[in-house]
């Protein structure tokens, strides 16, 4: 049996989060995410779950992880203005390798710029946002359904990869209402714990991958640091193997299962002359404008990246490798569309279409762009 | 088929929830495709509230309204802000006591615009003896008047939108909503 909903966006993913297992929410409310807050306010104590308003955003990114250290699954929502103070501590979970999910409706930027109107203007903070080497995983929803399911993927790639996850939504998503199916069977990631043994290393040099993680009060007495830590976790700040190690494998362990984590969708791209790369939102736009192109006879296709990180590079490069040109749509001045062109540049024209101001883009002005490089 | 539905009106007259009934009897009860989408802002409070809906028998892509097929005004304020998008040969549903259909007479005459009057804020308040439900007895207009939704489908939405204990209510405020276009 599934159940069917017809729900906002960030009510979706709230109701993912519990049907992930979430059981642990700190947050600063933030338009225009706020209602992912105000649902687990309401739903977690429900189903022995804690929900905690936080001062700040940096403290509702530490919460989060002293949540998932206690063996709690956990994340938090916010929006730009918000995901700018939680980077300090994003920081601290990927060096810690922590899971946890982050959830950003992004707004209009920078600073506290458009509160209630769209933008995807944090894509390169969900990349580059805190200091030094990592690997992000981040998902961007294009449907109600999406902002459900990716939701749960989320939390379940944060456990597979003992790593924080994002969910770059943006407030088109979240504040649109739209039907959600529920299925009974969802898969879930359960939290891997260790075998109390002697040889037990949190932090071991596993190839691709991660230890088993304890949860404080597990009887394990293991040390949890920010500063370059061996496979003890205990500091170790001066070797340069030491550094190298860790941080290699904080890297290879996203990017050495690319083709696990990496998902995109396509359409009509095998004959295209042009095609529409976009994500979250405006591939609602795109969809529409490349079907009327079709219709029209023109050889349009479009591209929907879901993991905009770690950047899917081989899937992009063999569905458009017919196509002439390529045209990025976005919510920003050009973020992933310098992805696309360090990707795609060397063999295709790859256009921007940026659009700021906080509207979706239409149809219409999609179109339009693809006439102007000749669609016709 | 796709339909754009924008409703408009003051924050406060329960606009948005008209909208959500709409999107869930479509969506949840009509086997249709639904999205419905608000203004979103300081504007909600008390000046012109607006809530769109798109329905369509195949998936909605682009979820915005850009040229509504049918506009509802519960506010002279936002019929005189909103007619201009309603497209040629569009429906305009109106509540005679809030709006004044003459102050957009020449846009009517010049779009072919089909006009309904439908004085919902008067019958909630004489015939179920509640103003607020005016916004239920405007979706009981707008099913008979236009059949984007079935009435079936929009009974079974109300009753699962509106507070607990007040479905009785609501529900009279549909029918006697619907009674006023026959």
């Amino acid at each position: 049996m599934a159940e069917e909903f017809f729900i906002q966006g960030n009510e979706a993913c709230a109701k993912g989060a519990i049907a992930a297992g979430c059981r642990f929410f700190a947050g600063y409310p933030i338009t225009p995410s706020t209602e992912v807050a105000e649902t687990l306010a309401r739903e977690l104590p429900k189903v022995g779950g804690s929900f905690v308003q936080m001062e700040d955003e940096i403290a509702s990114a530490g919460a989060i992880i002293g949540g998932s250290w206690g063996g709690t699954k956990s994340m938090t929502a916010t929006s730009g203005p918000g995901i700018s103070l939680m980077q300090e501590n994003i920081g601290y979970a990927f060096m810690t390798e922590t899971p946890i999910v982050i959830v950003d409706v992004q707004r209009g930027s920078p600073s506290t710029a458009q509160p209630t109107m769209a933008s995807q203007s944090d894509m390169m903070q969900a990349r580059w946002g805190s200091h030094g080497d990592y690997e992000p995983i981040a998902l961007s929803p294009s449907s109600v359904q999406e902002f459900f399911d990716f939701t749960i993927k989320a939390f379940n790639l944060a456990e597979e990869y003992r790593c924080p996850v994002l969910v770059m939504a943006d407030e088109v998503i979240g504040h649109m209402r739209e039907k959600i199916v529920v299925d009974d069977n969802i898969e879930v990631v359960a939290r891997k714990k260790p075998e109390k043994t002697d040889d037990y290393l949190p932090f071991e040099n596993i190839e691709n991958g991660t230890t088993p993680m304890p949860a404080f009060g597990d009887g394990f007495n293991i040390h949890v640091t920010g500063l370059t830590h061996d496979e003890r976790g205990y500091p170790d700040t001066n070797t340069p193997e030491t550094h190298h190690n860790l941080i290699k494998r904080i890297c290879d362990k996203v990017l050495n299962n690319k083709d696990k984590i990496c998902s995109v969708k396509s359409e009509g791209c095998d004959d295209a002359d042009i095609i529409i790369v976009s994500y979250g939102a405006p591939v609602r736009s795109a969809v529409e404008a490349a079907n009327r192109a079709r219709a029209n006879n023109q050889k349009v296709g479009y591209v929907k990246i879901d993991t905009p990180w770690p950047f899917p590079d081989e899937q992009l490069k063999e569905i458009t490798k017919n196509a002439s040109d390529v045209l990025v749509v976005e919510m920003n001045l050009g973020q992933m569309y310098y992805e696309v062109d360090r990707v795609l540049g060397k063999d295709t024209n790859v256009h921007l279409m940026g659009m700021i101001g906080g509207l979706l883009p239409t149809p219409d002005e999609i179109l339009d762009e693809i006439n102007k490089i000749g669609g016709n | 088929m796709r339909t754009e539905i924008r409703i408009c009106g003051f924050g406060g007259q329960g606009i948005i929830l008209a909208g959500i009934i709409l999107g869930k009897s479509a969506s949840l009860f009509d086997e249709k495709e639904a999205v419905q989408t608000q203004s979103y802002g300081p504007e909600a409070r008390g000046g012109a509230s607006k809530c769109e809906v798109v329905i369509s028998d195949t998936a909605v892509d682009y979820p915005k309204v850009q040229s509504p097929d049918i506009l509802v005004a519960m506010s002279n304020e936002a019929l005189i802000k909103y007619i201009v998008d309603l497209k040629d040969n569009g429906i305009l549903i109106v509540d005679p006591g809030t709006t004044d259909v003459e102050d957009v007479r020449d846009f009517i005459e010049e779009h072919n615009i089909e006009v309904y009057e439908a004085p919902a804020t008067k019958t909630a308040t004489d015939e179920i003896g509640l103003k607020i439900v005016a916004n239920i007895v405007m979706v009981g207009a707008i099913t008979k008047i236009t059949k984007v939704i079935s009435k079936e489908a929009a009974i079974k939405a109300i009753e699962a939108s509106v507070p607990k204990g007040t479905e009785e209510k609501n529900v009279a405020a549909f029918e006697a909503g619907y009674a006023l276009a026959e």
